[in-house]
């Protein structure tokens, strides 16, 4: 059984003539928190979408929990996508489903519960990330960016997947709100019941990065610069993720 | 002459590839409806947005059309006495043509639209990234049941139109405009028969098959945000709108040999 929850090697990815990714290889640990780091138009999108296999490699291989995704057809690459649990960037909740429906939704979807089972297993999801009771029944339009996010990570975790993918989790929020994601990251992470969960971040937010990260990973023009563990990361002497660093 | 002539060419290459992409979207249509998971609420929940509440429109625009057929053509058949005809006239004309064109073009613009916003704004807003991320079947998800729904509604409420319009067209023309009401029903056995009402129903069952694939194809193809959507919206309408009226063509005269 393979240490690391991802293994990409060589991954290049070409759209016509442009060359997205280019031999891009890494390791990513299971358990541990990984943060992917780089400017807009970086790549870093583009690699998640590789991940989650929903963008084939030109050339190149990407290996999830042992299993080549190359090897997988279309319905069972599907379903091999349920180890994953994203929270999106605006969280991505489903307009017409009330919070507690939308935490709800992929257990009755995939899970045969019984509705008490369902009833308790959301509302134990919905404390567990911080949201009180009388926001069960509301609509995403009704909830704060902050309890957005909560509800998306509620979700995501509903099917408890083995890695977590948060795609840009504190653009566009406040000081205070950013904390209570990366504390809710963190949280999550550490907690006993997500057995061995594996969680990846992509991002710009160089600060939240670095405080809650135990892998970085830079990624500059669809090149891994530098991925190394974050202490190291911080008295890095690439001139690039130095510059990046500093104006953060 | 260069520019003309790329201008054609990219012009071409494009109506290709949009026949193109639109022949694959119906090819999986035909593909996932036969695969389970079978999505029964969600169809239903669509028969109830596409046909429950078009039902008010439907009555209302049914009810004046057949109202104002009914004065029109006895107008014109009173210079040559034969306004006893005005029965089947209106019967016929809404029984082929008016309940399902009109009731069609109605649902393009009311339901049409609809499903194109609310796919195009679960696109940009990663709702449908999310379905799919959670192992969901997007297409067989969002698609399948609104074309299922939309092909099942349509002739329903062009049913439901008919039946109005006539009820339009009886009204003025016995109440207002003083046929006899037995002439009148008497000339409407002697001229409408069953093949008249099955040729409005296969016209009505394309239609809601047509207006809900481009609704749902517009939808899939929003990019650019929220004028993406609006634009998307908007051709799912005009297009809802002109296949009805080209396929309207089309299967008159198909049926006018086969029926």
């Amino acid at each position: 059984m393979s240490e690391y929850a991802v293994e990409v090697e060589n991954l290049v990815k070409e759209y016509s003539d442009l060359r997205i990714l280019k031999e891009i290889s890494l390791k990513i640990p299971k358990g541990k928190i990984t943060t992917i780091l780089g400017f807009s138009g970086a790549g870093k999108s583009t690699l998640l979408k590789h991940f989650l296999g929903i963008v084939k490699p030109t050339k190149g291989s990407v290996n999830i929990l042992g299993t080549d995704l190359s090897s997988l057809r279309s319905e069972e690459l599907r379903d091999f996508r349920r180890n994953f649990g994203m929270v999106f960037q605006y969280a991505a909740l489903f307009d017409s489903l009330t919070t507690f429906e939308n935490v709800a939704f992929p257990i009755r979807e995939f899970l045969d519960s019984e509705d008490h089972e369902i009833i308790d297993r959301v509302n134990k999801l919905l404390l567990s990330v911080g949201l009180k009771e009388e926001s069960f029944y509301k609509y995403p339009h009704e909830l704060s960016g902050g309890m957005r996010k909560r509800v998306g990570l509620a979700r995501a975790l509903a099917l408890r997947p083995k890695i977590m993918l948060y795609d840009e989790p504190t653009t566009g929020l406040d000081p205070i709100t950013t904390k209570m994601v990366n504390d809710l990251i963190l949280d999550t992470a550490n907690d006993p019941e997500q057995n061995e969960l594996t969680s990846i971040i992509i991002s710009h937010d160089v600060k939240a990065s670095l405080e809650i990260s135990d892998y970085v990973a830079f990624l500059e023009s669809g090149e891994v610069l530098e991925y190394l563990p974050v202490e190291e990361f911080k008295v890095s002497n690439n001139s690039m993720i130095k510059k990046f660093i500093e104006l953060s | 002459m260069r520019v003309p002539v790329s201008i054609l060419g990219s012009k071409t290459i494009q109506t290709f590839s949009s026949i193109g992409r639109i022949s694959i979207f119906i090819h999986r249509f035909f593909y996932w409806i036969f695969k389970p998971p079978f999505r029964i609420r969600l169809i239903v929940d669509q028969l109830y947005f596409i046909g429950n509440k078009s039902v008010f429109i439907i009555l209302l625009s049914g009810g004046f059309t057949g109202m104002v057929l009914a004065y029109q053509t006895y107008f014109g058949f009173k210079l040559i006495n034969i306004d006893s005809l005005v029965g089947p006239v209106v019967a016929l004309s809404m029984a082929r043509e008016l309940a399902p064109v009109l009731a069609g073009l109605i649902v393009s613009g009311r339901a049409g639209g609809a499903m194109a916003a609310e796919i195009g704004t679960m696109k940009v807003t990663e709702q449908i990234d999310a379905l799919e991320v959670m192992g969901i079947n997007s297409f067989q998800y969002l698609a399948v049941p609104r074309i299922i729904a939309g092909t099942i509604a349509l002739p329903l409420l062009s049913v439901l139109f008919l039946l109005i319009g006539n009820v339009g067209g009886w009204f003025v023309g016995t109440k207002a405009l003083m046929i006899d009401e037995s002439l009148y029903f008497a000339k409407l056995s002697d001229f409408m028969f069953m093949a008249d009402i099955y040729q409005g129903l296969i016209k009505a069952t394309f239609f809601g098959f047509f207006i809900s694939l481009i609704g749902t194809y517009f939808g899939f193809s929003v990019s650019k945000g929220a004028e993406g959507v609006g634009r998307g919206t908007n051709l799912a309408v005009v297009w809802g709108m002109i296949v009805v009226l080209i396929s309207d063509y089309i299967l008159t005269s198909i049926l006018v040999k086969v029926l």
